[in-house]
């Protein structure tokens, strides 16, 4: 007999201005997590929660910078406990600008260089194959997925650029000509130095469906939900 | 006592922001160089030690009011 797949639990954290909570929560589903919706106010996670997801959206109307006050919110403290014991956490734009302001990621969002909201399709080149978030993609691969922000130009000092390239910790980088917002060294998604947190501006949650433009999205997603369900596979020690 | 923090982009970091409006007041016929956009944040802080309020308020610009990787700030104390 053949057993089903356990679904594994994916927290998606919902704070006041997150409005991809649902598609995240919806994509995840289809590819095959058991996600579940956490209110920021809440303090603690599901108890077999297998992965974080911060999605994307305007929480607390980005006032002051995007992300910064987003990163005080209750859970995020619980957040940040679960990133530190090695907990995969994805933050998809909003969520990647609250993880840098929270310092779990590096380097910061700042308004696109050219002021202008940017939605459209971009390719992008998978730089770091690996899990918990790119294990179903090759070296080099090149993914069509969307964006849709008006603040996505990561920067960070040239020295750190070099020692994130260096460590592998760029994950995702726009293609040659494709930087929609000016981003420094076209970096589109970077990792923490133990590569259990990562940060995206492309959205995956709205590419799992090749029938509304690219499927490309679910590779990510599918690396996420097989990580997840690798860690509630094995015990947590205590 | 009141105090005013004065919050800037870092020298060098990209301010889009600056360049737009630059680009307008030279439309209207102003003849300006660099222009660069930041925020000013009005506070109340309880307690009259203008050494303890300073330290207070700048604690806050560390852990919320700034960035420190792409934003410098000034303290001013008021009263």
């Amino acid at each position: 007999m053949i057993r089903p797949e356990p679904r594994p639990t994916i927290a998606v954290v919902v704070f006041p201005g997150s409005n991809d909570d649902r598609d995240a929560a919806w994509a995840l589903r289809a590819l095959g997590a058991d996600a579940r919706l956490v209110w920021h106010a809440e303090e603690a996670l599901p108890a077999d929660t297998g992965a974080v997801v911060l999605p994307g959206g305007f929480s607390y109307g980005d006032y002051l910078r995007c992300g910064a006050i987003a990163r005080f919110s209750p859970v995020m403290r619980t957040v940040a406990a679960f990133a530190a014991e090695g907990g995969p956490v994805l933050g998809i734009c909003n969520g990647f600008q609250i993880l840098c302001e929270a310092g779990l990621l590096p380097g910061v969002l700042r308004p696109n260089a050219s002021l202008s909201f940017v939605c459209r399709d971009v390719s992008l080149r998978v730089e770091r194959s690996a899990p918990p978030f790119t294990s179903r993609c090759e070296p080099g691969q090149r993914l069509v997925i969307p964006v849709k922000h008006g603040e996505g130009c990561w920067y960070a000092p040239p020295e750190l650029v070099d020692e994130l390239d260096a460590a592998g910790q760029i994950v995702l980088r726009y293609e040659r000509g494709e930087n929609p917002n000016g981003a420094t060294a076209d970096v589109a998604g970077v990792a923490n130095d133990h590569g259990n947190v990562t940060g995206l501006m492309p959205h995956p949650e709205h590419a799992v469906d090749p029938m509304l433009g690219s499927g490309d999205g679910a590779l990510i997603l599918a690396s996420l939900v097989d990580a997840a369900r690798e860690r509630s596979r094995t015990p947590i020690p205590v | 006592m009141r105090a005013t923090v004065l919050v800037r982009p870092k020298q060098g970091i990209l301010d889009p922001q600056g360049d737009a409006v630059r680009e307008s007041l030279r439309h209207l016929g102003f003849a300006v160089g660099g222009t660069r956009i930041g925020r000013v944040v009005d506070l109340e802080v309880d307690g009259g030690d203008a050494a303890a309020v300073r330290a207070e308020v700048e604690r806050m610009c560390e852990q919320l009011l700034a960035n420190p990787l792409i934003e410098s700030y000034e303290i001013e104390l008021v009263g």
